[in-house]
């Protein structure tokens, strides 16, 4: 059910590398751009992208993320739109796979089961709820596993030993480590104590484990890879795009090409990292 | 809404993954999920301890000044020509409003669990100004995230958190008023876990805020009670108080929830009036999830959160504590709501029969009174709960009635 998630990282690994995982949000700056931009990562080196559903209130995001749903919303972008962005993106590309992350309350007032139906057809290959930890799997994480699509769990350096098989218990696709205490773009994570959670984590899972949070270049990419079977990265990507826009945050024609430059560089650091392949 | 079952007893909640009914329960990062689950047993801990209690008890009588007098509203009562009204006296309360019955509470846990670093959300600023005291009353470090628009609006609470050591943050995200002064506040904690208490300042977040900080207001309804049966000799007939997140509401109510035959209101925020901008979660919102607990929200139909307005920064929020939710759907609380102009005509009238000055926030409390008590006959004992005192309040009100405070 998580083909494509699975492929791809068969693929990573087979190629002896870890797997290079990128995030812009739907609709920012608007929604044609943000579509642009999601069809031209794959081609820059991205194996997995992730789409933002944007929200108000990101209780878990730092001001690039939270800007960049604000400018989303400002000019209309929704759930059903950011669907249909997706469903495009999926007519042109059939394996990279889409994950949708955000947060709960705009999927709860699409109401869960037409939600995971719709994603589902769009194209939409995983889901990652910031707001629904293992305490509140009935809500979205079961309905999500049942209908075909693989909820991604985070693990944080608060998730002990003790914690880590409830988290891991109904994860699906891979399990991304967030590699600090904090939000989105903000602190740089201390890659040395990243290995060390990552060795733990794949300790109680067979799962791929892609780490996130903090990585803003090709150096911290390649230091990340180093350990992980990928790297995620968003705020950056999205501080690349904001530094393109106009007085009133629309797109110009540099647009695209700072992010897709900033994803050949982090495609570089990860690829520059020689990986044993699986046995 | 379905017609759903009457409980045996409606004061047993929350179950104990924190649901009241379909409301509350524990929507957070997971980064945050251990901080709470530590916090839900430290709190069982204390509950259970008799020193905590005789702490809890020893502060309220010598610091705070509790109990809070129980008041006949003799003019009040006579110019409404209905039910007998009685003031439940909250903002006599240092610092001036119920908030600080519930930071009491919190900071005497943070102690216990050995937590220096005390973190909070305000609006209006009295939670910010309550826990600021008890900070500086037991040295502990106080940061207070607080909307930028809100920060303009309530200068002297400012002023006051910082002459009592709190660090005041004013918020730039969003609409820059409580919801997102809520948001920093959650984004603070994400990074700072380890030595961090957050201190909720309504019946709202994840579980187990909205019964804990229920459980240290539930004072203003346990005393209530005792007052008075001394003063009538029976229970009251009617409670009215005023609901933003509804802290001083349930304290009021839900020793009272049990007792058929009391009959609760809780009075909303209307702003400019139901169909235009108001911060109404019950009579204007639906059921959706934020900041750690499922509610009523008000919000657009692709459930981004809407923007709430009330006169009273207290009251200006886009949500409502999940046991009024529940409260709500089981038809045991009648919600209704007070504009802007309805809660500034009894703001007067109190100041001018009682002597009092009520904070804007009961002021809306006090604008359904003027409507109930007229209804009920003579022998209708009424409380309502003064929950805070006007003073913060007064440039804002004397704006608003076309005067300028120099």
């Amino acid at each position: 059910m998580t083909k494509r998630i699975e492929a791809r990282f068969e693929q990573c690994r087979a190629e002896g590398r870890a797997a290079l995982v990128t995030y812009v949000m739907a609709g920012d700056p608007d929604p044609e751009t943000s579509l642009e931009i999601l069809k031209s990562l794959p081609k820059a080196g991205a194996d997995i992208v992730e789409f933002g559903l944007p929200f108000t209130d990101p209780m878990a995001d730092g001001p690039a993320i939270q800007a960049a749903g604000l400018r989303a919303l400002k000019v209309g972008q929704d759930t059903v739109k950011t669907l249909d962005l997706i469903r495009r993106f999926r007519a042109e590309d059939q394996d990279t796979p889409v994950i949708l992350m955000g947060y709960f309350n705009p999927i709860y007032v699409y109401g869960v089961d037409r939600f995971l139906v719709d994603a589902k057809q769009a194209g939409v290959d995983g889901l990652i709820v910031v707001d629904l930890p293992p305490e509140e799997d009935d809500e979205l994480c079961l309905p999500a596993l049942k209908a075909g699509l693989a909820f991604i769990r985070l693990a944080t350096p608060t998730t002990d030993d003790k914690r880590l098989p409830a988290v891991l218990s109904n994860t699906a696709g891979f399990v991304y480590y967030v590699s600090i205490t904090g939000i989105t773009g903000a602190a740089t994570p201390d890659f040395g104590k990243v290995a060390t959670a990552v060795e733990r984590i794949k300790r109680h899972t067979p799962l791929p484990v892609v780490v996130g949070f903090g990585v803003k270049s090709g150096a911290h990419a390649a230091a990340v890879a180093q350990g992980a079977d990928g790297v995620v990265v968003g705020s950056a990507l999205i501080d690349a795009l904001k530094g393109t826009l106009d007085a009133e945050d629309r797109a110009t024609a540099g647009s695209v090409e700072a992010v897709t430059k900033l994803v050949k560089e982090l495609s570089e650091g990860v690829r520059s990292v020689a990986k044993r392949a699986a046995a | 809404m379905s017609a759903q079952a009457q409980p045996n007893s409606y004061r047993t909640g929350p179950d104990e993954r924190g649901h009241f009914g379909q409301f509350g329960g524990r929507f957070v990062a997971e980064t945050l999920m251990p901080n709470i689950l530590e916090l839900e047993k430290a709190y069982e801990e204390a509950r259970n301890d008799p020193s905590f209690h005789a702490d809890m008890a020893s502060y309220s009588t010598h610091y705070i000044g509790r109990p809070s007098p129980l008041y006949f509203a003799e003019r009040m009562t006579e110019h409404l020509g209905g039910a007998k009204i009685y003031f439940k006296r909250e903002e006599l309360n240092h610092t001036g409003a119920h908030k600080v019955n519930n930071v009491l509470g919190q900071i005497l846990l943070a102690r216990r669990m050995g937590k220096k670093r005390i973190i909070a959300e305000t609006g209006a600023g009295q939670h910010g100004v309550a826990t600021a005291t008890l900070c500086a009353r037991f040295g502990l470090e106080c940061i207070v995230y607080m909307g930028a628009v809100d920060v303009e609006r309530q200068k002297p609470n400012v002023f006051r958190m910082n002459m009592l050591g709190a660090k005041v943050v004013p918020v730039q995200s969003g609409t820059r008023t409580l919801k997102d002064a809520m948001n920093e506040a959650l984004r603070d904690w994400v990074t700072n876990v380890a030595d961090t208490f957050y201190c909720i300042g309504t019946v709202a977040g994840p579980h187990p805020y909205p019964a804990m900080v229920r459980d240290f207001q539930c004072v203003i309804g346990t005393e209530t009670r005792e007052q008075m049966m001394q003063a009538e000799g029976r229970l009251p007939d009617s409670l009215v108080a005023c609901i933003g997140g509804g802290s001083n509401a349930i304290g009021l109510f839900h020793p009272f929830l049990d007792d058929k035959d009391v009959e609760i209101y809780g009075v909303e925020a209307a702003g400019h009036g139901l169909s235009n901008l108001h911060a109404a979660s019950l009579s204007g919102g639906r059921p959706g999830v934020l900041h750690g607990n499922r509610t009523y929200l008000l919000m657009n139909q692709d459930g981004q959160i809407a923007d709430a307005h009330s006169i009273s920064a207290g009251l200006d929020y886009p949500g409502i504590g999940p046991e009024h939710a529940w409260l709500h759907e089981m038809g045991r609380v009648q919600y209704i709501s007070a504009t802007d102009d309805e809660a500034l005509d009894a703001f007067q009238l109190c100041s001018r029969l009682e002597g009092i000055l009520p904070a804007l926030e009961p002021a809306h409390a006090l604008a359904k009174v003027v409507e109930l008590a007229p209804q009920k006959p003579k022998d209708h004992l009424m409380v309502v709960n003064i929950s805070g005192r006007g003073d913060k309040d007064l440039f804002q009100i004397a704006e608003h009635l076309g005067n300028r405070i120099v």
